[in-house]
């Protein structure tokens, strides 16, 4: 499937230089076209968007409460789809106001079973806000709430997600557009409630060069700290660069060493952590296999 | 028609009249009935809405403010903590400019645990941005439901309108009352700012200070026009069907030496204890608040004023009486009662007539 070259985040955004946020709606918005809503709650897209009376998106954003993303998609779905239209809802949210604040909101929609996609595109702290720990925040993470790093592992939100059997739920990462892209369309073409995670690495947040945003996250999917992979209708499946690194990974620590937000990790929590990436990716890989 | 039912029913009829697109809703006492009878409309076919069962009261009006920002009409209700709860939410569909009605039985905030009625959760919204309106009658909360819709989509108003009636006293109390034809009063609601996808704008987004303020004013001045349009509105519905209101009803004030004021069932109550009063020589008159945002302009020149607040600003005083204080520069005696529910009858308010003093302040039950 091409990328079309219709833009509709422009070139006046006020993002962070390689800011992964920006990279991840550009391919978000190609995916989901025109006729298209953004609900954004507070989070750095609130800021990336510009400021008014201009503004950096070619498609309405309605801006809206910290927690009430999931809900509003809610009710704007049920109005078009009463009015007898198919406009994309897409509430695009970062960790903080999906893991933390908006998490309840999240949960009832997606029991509901409303017809929209929500976005939590994870940069893993509260990053609008100057970089304070979330729920999201994996462990030894170096954030200005958690200075000597977390002591608590990062909330695994796509179980949560998953014990609401979604109609189609993805991981996706700011380094792989194509993935990333395609999961979008898939998603929207299927009527009910869609969920999507995906990975944005942060420079400002985990302390790397603007530059290395990409690599970054390609670093995250080779050691399977993030796992590409996408739940259609409850049947997983691992995607693109994921299904190469699943038979061959890199070690974690290729991963963290690199990130300023990890300095002062110890040797026994990177062997937690791989730990922790070994029996995740073997759960994932019983699934895959699993008929159920 | 002439039916019978609690003020519940009331409003829910008066939401089924006015047709709207979406309700979303959690439910509360003693606000449930309310939900419950718009969701078997919806479920039975008389009512052509979408019913959004959500997860909580902040979602309930997120969930409005989703469906309103798309121009179609949309309806809440809620009661209390629910109130309290939604509160952030208040100010945003406010800020948005967003004319979603919602209904709200007012009742007592914990702890400890009370569903008694009382103004304390209205009041401590008073300052989102929302119309307020108190109903007495379960007739006139179906009426000021079914018209809140025309006075919230109104153009010079574009705000959020919330009917409160009083919890059980007015929530599950059965009453005769009259519901309308709707055909030809309300009409299309038409939200010029609603989502436009030729148009792709940002709504909400980052303001400047002098933007922002600009922002700010624009509310006050929906809230300013919006004395005009509820008279316009309570007019059109007066030519139409005959029931007609005011801003403040009043009750033999013409030749009135001291006035009785209150908000909801102690403003129907405090009639009696004019008539009361009347007959033991007092020259008695009672005005009910109905709308209290935007706040009544009343001449009390020359009167003594009793204002019964079931409501308290703790550190300074009656909410009512001291919003009378500031606005109509009146002393009045202020009387708090009936908080959580408890019983004041038309007797002890002629009884707090009696006891008045200028520019005093007595707790019902409390004060020895």
């Amino acid at each position: 499937m091409a990328i079309p070259d219709e833009e509709y985040i422009l070139k006046t955004t006020s993002a962070c230089a390689g800011c992964p946020s920006s990279l991840i709606l550009r391919y978000v918005t190609k995916a989901a076209g025109p006729d298209t809503v953004l609900v954004i709650p507070a989070c750095c897209t609130s800021v990336i968007q510009g400021v008014y009376p201009t503004t950096a998106m070619n498609i309405p954003v309605y801006n809206v409460a910290f927690a009430s993303a999931a809900a509003v998609g809610s009710g704007m779905s049920e109005a078009f789809r009463a009015s007898g239209r198919k406009t994309n809802v897409i509430c695009y949210a970062g960790d903080g106001g999906t893991v933390d604040i908006g998490i309840q909101a999240l949960s009832g929609a997606l029991e509901r079973g409303n017809d929209f996609l929500y976005i939590c595109y994870d940069n893993e702290a509260y990053s609008n806000t100057g970089m304070q720990r979330s729920g999201a925040t994996p462990l030894a993470a170096r954030t200005t709430t958690t200075p000597a790093g977390k002591t608590d592992h990062k909330k695994d939100l796509d179980a949560i997600v998953a014990a609401h059997n979604p109609v189609y739920q993805a991981t996706a990462c700011a380094a792989y557009p194509m993935d990333l892209y395609n999961k979008v369309v898939k998603a929207l073409s299927i009527p009910g409630p869609k969920f999507m995670h995906v990975l944005a690495p942060c420079p400002p947040g985990w302390r790397f060069p603007s530059d290395e945003t990409v690599e970054m996250g390609k670093l995250a999917v080779k050691s399977g700290m993030w796992v590409l992979w996408e739940r259609d209708h409850g049947k997983l499946a691992i995607t693109g660069a994921s299904k190469a690194a699943m038979k061959k990974r890199i070690p974690v620590a290729d991963y963290l060493t690199r990130q300023g937000r990890f300095k002062g990790i110890t040797d026994d929590q990177i062997t937690e952590i791989q730990a922790m990436v070994d029996r995740t990716i073997g759960c994932l890989q019983k699934e895959v296999e699993s008929e159920c | 028609m002439l039916t019978i039912g609690t003020g519940n029913k009331a409003v829910a009829l008066a939401v089924r009249d006015a047709k709207p697109v979406v309700v979303a809703a959690y439910p509360i006492t003693p606000q449930t009935e309310i939900v419950e009878e718009i969701a078997n409309y919806v479920a039975d076919g008389s009512m052509d809405a979408r019913y959004i069962p959500v997860e909580s009261e902040h979602s309930s009006m997120a969930a409005c403010i989703g469906a309103a920002a798309t121009g179609v009409r949309t309806f809440t209700a809620t009661s209390s903590h629910g109130l309290v709860y939604m509160c952030e939410m208040l100010h945003m569909t406010a800020g948005a400019r967003l004319p979603i009605v919602m209904a709200n039985a007012n009742r007592a905030l914990g702890p400890g645990w009370n569903i008694g009625a009382e103004h304390s959760d209205s009041l401590s919204m008073r300052d989102t941005g929302w119309l307020q309106c108190y109903a007495g009658t379960a007739q006139e909360a179906y009426d000021a439901t079914f018209m809140a819709f025309r006075i919230a989509e109104h153009a010079n108003v574009l705000l959020p309108v919330m009917i409160n009636l009083d919890g059980f006293l007015l929530t599950h109390i059965t009453q005769p009352f009259d519901t309308v034809d709707p055909e030809g009063f309300l009409p299309p609601t038409s939200t010029p700012h609603a989502i436009d996808i030729e148009n792709p704008g940002g709504y909400g987004t980052l303001t400047t200070g002098s933007e922002h303020f600009k922002f700010r004013w624009d509310i006050e001045r929906g809230m300013r026009d919006s004395v005009a349009v509820i008279k316009e509105v309570e007019e059109a519905f007066a030519a139409k069907y005959g029931r007609r209101y005011d801003m403040v009803e009043e009750y033999r004030c013409e030749d009135a030496e001291v006035v009785i004021i209150a908000m909801g069932t102690l403003g129907k109550e405090m009639e009696v204890a004019v008539d009361m009063l009347r007959n033991e020589g007092v020259r008695a008159g009672s005005m009910r608040v109905r709308w209290f945002r935007p706040f009544p302009v009343i001449d009390l020149a020359d009167k003594e004023v009793v204002v019964i607040d079931r409501d308290y600003s703790f550190g300074y005083g009656g909410i009512l009486a001291n919003e009378l204080r500031a606005k109509c520069g009146c002393r009045p005696f202020s009387v708090i009662a009936g908080l959580g529910g408890q019983d004041v009858t038309y007797k002890d308010i002629a009884s707090f007539v009696r006891m008045r003093e200028e520019d005093g302040e007595y707790w019902f039950g409390v004060d020895a």
